[in-house]
């Protein structure tokens, strides 16, 4: 049997293979594997409803954020789009479910292949455009997708909205928080999986390559028009994916929620849970969705305290001042986010009690 | 065909309004390469000070006009201090974000201490200032736009061409590290560049807000229609930013008046885009020199 | 022996707070003369540059010991706006002309020490050293040749009256002839305006011809100094830094005397 391994204090490694291990350790694994065991058969029977949805959110949202974290923090393409992207998703589950009686099982994933579809569309600009260009080309691809989503009528109903029947396996019923935090998370668990390993193949390489220097990455044989594309296909693919999970979950959606203001948030959670970093993106969205509800919590305490609301004073726009801060602050403070706080604690008990 | 005039009188006139509510954008992206997703909350914040200015502190106009610009200029100085600053150097997205996160402060403040109906201004351009042309009627409010944009174009043209703060102000957004080498003051370049744009963003500002009236919301939305006219224009030019505004100003008003209302909002993105595929830097950009 | 113009003592560099590229470096600069800077990359040299004239701060990097004096002046750590302002400018490596700028407006920034105040005749006096650039006033930097960019950043830097010039591998990617050519005016300019240079160099041999003394930097500390008539006498760096080997026989690593030396220098 072999000797279960711990940190070693220092670099020890000796060959590729120990240097693209995704645990360094033993003691890693056996964590993430404890962890999901207390996720999967603890929390659920033992938090309440509210919290539940709370952690339902967490999950869709970290799903979008991981895509959005490949295509921002691996590749370095800037996207103000993924919210569209998100919506896209939502809205192809919901027609496909819809019009065409797909089972969930197939039409979240086609949801996900369609936005995939779409982003690579809006990726296209990245073949001539960098940086801020490129930052505005997806800024215009998301109003056109919000208008388009908007005006639409006859394939999104507009402003009505559409209800989704509930999702059933074997004329077993999908319904309810608990049902639906079993199929988030194992989502999210086979999502992360395949971006964790999709990160240590070539085409992670390639992608890290792209955004560290993306002409010397041409010059060594890179088709980086291709790869780039690649990344916004597969960054919409999981926007896609989430957002129609979103669509199950909430049961009837409208165009409202695909604005601006979701595409800033998930750029909020990659950047708060650390760029380039793959748990940094679930830790952003479990930061920026608990930030959301204590915020809304918060205001809307606020608003019943007595002079607040004899003096007509509206408490709702302290959300938005809140969250613009939260952002100003990580970046200033700490810019390579959550997953580097993490980082430091962990590294801090590495060799406890004798850290110097 | 007097439709058709009416309409181009309009296109223009709104045109000339995006540009100059463009140019503070250009400004800072000229001198320090940050592109300002805050813009519109900063035309924000200049149009409600001049309101409380004139309704609360029922200051005269002139006065709480030169107030409200010295007012800007030193929030946009202590912009650049505190939030931008510290950011020199750092990544292109790590700006972008810190942009957006100010644009949410300054809506949430603006928000919280105004609210979010539509205020207007009293009346106070002489009716004089207005144009007929035939049957054509251009409002005081445009005229003295198209004053303000010419003024204000000259005095920018000059100013980065040939006075020397303006040269080195361009040397900034060019090449720090070379800048510094030469003992160009870069950390007041920039303070200085936010400064001036803000005090733009201001005026502009308040230019909007006599003809539409003073809301966040329409404010901070135009805030973000600033990027296809910039783009049309170049981001880094001035002059540009004017024929940019006025080219987005006759396509929401022609697709208003001939093709649908509701297609004005969107039309400026489309056109955007399909001008990032054409020219990727704009209609009068600079093309970037890249030599490896 | 002249006056002393910038004294370097003993100063150790830090990057990001670990990587130490000097360690205790001194020199003195003599007024008036061209002293040059020799090593290897990664020797050292470009960081001692920049430690002298403030540039070391937007790279995360610092003076953590010692002391550089310049005319009686405590300079190690300023800004670079104020040692600037002293006389003190920096040719930076590779070239870095401002893109979008014109010849002319490019010229016009190395008036940043002294803002306002008259610049034609400093003008005419750069046209004077570098008659290339007239015919090329008006185009863009971007656009120019490799040799017209560095008489460009020469003579942006000779704008700013420079008491100290400091110039970074001016021979970097250029054909001989240029070298040669930008070498002349370099002596010209050290003899004509009086101004110290101390230039940083990989291609010894022109820098020893016109500088009058010479440090050698290796894994940032100096390991040699001397006039460069000395220098260029001297058989190591006759050896490995000019590639003349004394007896014209190629060394044999058995000699280990010889490999030791070599080692050294590599």
């Amino acid at each position: 049997m072999r000797r279960f391994s711990f940190h070693p204090c220092g670099n020890y490694r000796e060959n590729y293979k120990q240097e693209l291990s995704i645990f360094e350790t033993d003691y890693g694994r056996l964590c993430v594997i404890f962890f999901l065991i207390i996720l999967f058969f603890v929390a659920p029977f033992v938090v309440s409803p509210y919290m539940l949805y709370i952690l339902n959110t967490i999950g869709i949202a970290a799903i979008a954020a991981i895509g959005l974290n490949i295509l921002i923090g691996f590749t370095g393409q800037i996207s103000l789009g993924h919210g569209a992207f998100f919506g896209v998703g939502a809205y192809a589950a919901a027609i496909l479910a819809t019009r065409l009686g797909l089972g969930f099982y197939l039409a979240i994933p086609a949801a996900g292949i369609i936005t995939a579809l779409v982003g690579m569309i809006f990726g296209i600009p990245s073949g001539r455009l960098k940086g801020l260009y490129l930052t505005i080309a997806t800024l215009a691809g998301q109003f056109i997708i919000e208008y388009v989503l908007i005006h639409w009528d006859s394939l999104t109903k507009g402003t009505m909205g559409i209800t989704i029947p509930a999702p059933n396996v074997f004329h077993w019923e999908i319904a309810g928080d608990k049902s639906f935090f079993f199929l988030i998370f194992l989502s999210l668990v086979l999502m992360t999986w395949f971006a964790v390993n999709i990160m240590r193949s070539k085409y992670g390489r390639a992608f890290i390559a792209i955004r560290d220097n993306d002409r010397a990455a041409e010059g060594m044989g890179i088709p980086i028009f291709k790869y780039k594309l690649l990344s916004f296909g597969i960054s919409s693919f999981y926007a896609g994916f989430a957002g129609a999970l979103w669509a199950y979950y909430m049961v009837s959606i409208t165009t409202e929620p695909f604005n601006l203001g979701l595409s800033v948030e998930y750029i909020a959670m990659v950047i708060i849970g650390g760029m380039g970093n793959i748990p940094g993106a679930i830790f952003g969205a479990t930061f920026i969705t608990l930030l959301n509800e204590l915020l809304r919590y918060v205001t809307g305490l606020l608003m019943n305290v007595g002079f607040v609301t004899s003096s007509g004073l509206n408490m709702a726009p302290l959300r938005e001042f809140v969250f613009g801060l939260a952002i100003v602050l990580f970046i200033l403070l700490e810019p390579r986010g959550i997953a580097e706080l993490w980082r430091i604690f962990r590294s801090s008990f590495r060799l406890w009690p004798f850290s110097y | 065909m007097e439709f058709f005039l009416q309409l181009l009188v309009n296109g223009v006139c709104v045109g000339l309004l995006y540009g100059i509510s463009a140019m503070g954008f250009v400004m800072i992206f000229k001198s320090s390469s940050v592109l300002n997703f805050a813009h519109g909350e900063l035309l924000a914040l200049g149009a409600f000070f001049f309101l409380a200015l004139i309704t609360w502190a029922k200051l005269p106009i002139i006065v709480a006009f030169l107030l409200t610009l010295v007012g800007s200029f030193v929030l946009g100085f202590l912009i650049e201090k505190f939030f931008l600053r510290p950011l020199i150097g750092e990544k292109l997205i790590f700006v972008i974000m810190l942009t957006v996160g100010l644009a949410a402060m300054f809506k949430g403040l603006i928000l919280l201490i105004w609210g979010g109906n539509l205020r207007t201004y009293p009346n106070f351009l002489p009716e004089t200032l207005a144009l007929k042309l035939g049957t054509i009627y251009i409002a005081p409010v445009y005229s003295a736009t198209l004053v303000i944009s010419v003024l204000f174009l000259v005095l920018f043209g000059l100013f980065f061409k040939k006075s020397a703060q303006g040269i080195y102000m361009r040397s900034v957004a060019d090449n720090q590290m070379a800048a510094l080498s030469l003992g160009v003051h870069v950390r007041r370049v920039f303070a200085l560049s936010w400064a001036i744009a803000a005090m733009v963003a201001a005026m502009s500002g308040i230019v909007l807000g006599i003809i539409n009236g003073v809301n966040v919301h329409d404010l901070s939305s135009i805030g973000l229609k600033v990027f296809p006219v910039v783009i049309l224009g170049g981001l880094d030019s001035i002059g540009g930013a004017i024929i940019g505004g006025i080219i987005i100003g006759l396509l929401e008003t022609f697709t208003g008046g001939y093709l649908s209302p509701s297609l004005t909002d969107v039309v400026p993105y489309i056109v955007l885009v399909f001008i990032l595929l054409v020219k990727p830097y704009g209609l009068f950009g600079l093309v970037e020199i890249e030599r490896v | 022996m002249g006056e002393i113009i910038l004294q370097i003592n003993n100063i150790s560099v830090v990057y990001s707070d670990v990587i130490q590229v000097l360690k205790g470096v001194s020199l003195s600069v003599e007024k008036g003369q061209i002293v040059s800077l020799l090593g290897s990359n990664g020797a050292g040299k470009t960081t001692t540059l920049k430690a002298i004239s403030g540039l070391l701060k937007p790279e995360n990097g610092a003076v953590t010991d010692g002391s550089i004096i310049y005319e009686g002046k405590n300079i190690q750590n300023q800004a670079p706006e104020y040692i600037t302002r002293l006389g003190i400018i920096q040719v930076l490596e590779g070239r870095q002309p401002f893109k979008y700028l014109t010849i002319e407006e490019n010229l016009r920034v190395g008036t940043a020490t002294r803002a306002g105040k008259p610049y034609k005749d400093d003008l005419d006096l750069v046209y004077n050293y570098f008659p290339a650039l007239v015919q090329r006033r008006k185009s863009l930097a971007g656009y120019c040749s490799g040799g017209e960019l560095q008489m460009l950043v020469i003579g942006r830097a000779l704008m700013a009256h420079p008491q100290l010039l400091m110039l970074d591998e001016p021979s970097l990617g250029l054909a001989p002839l240029v070298v040669k050519e930008i070498f002349r005016i370099i002596k010209k300019i050290n003899e004509e305006q009086g101004a110290t240079i101390v230039l940083v160099e990989q291609n010894a041999n022109m820098a020893l011809q016109v500088a009058h003394y010479g440090y050698v930097m290796e894994n940032g500390k100096i390991v040699m100094e001397g006039t460069s008539k000395e220098l260029s006498e001297n058989p190591d760096v006759k050896e490995f830094y000019l590639g003349i080997a004394a007896t014209g026989i190629a060394k044999s690593y058995k000699d280990v005397k010889s490999y030791r030396r070599r080692k050294r220098w590599l």
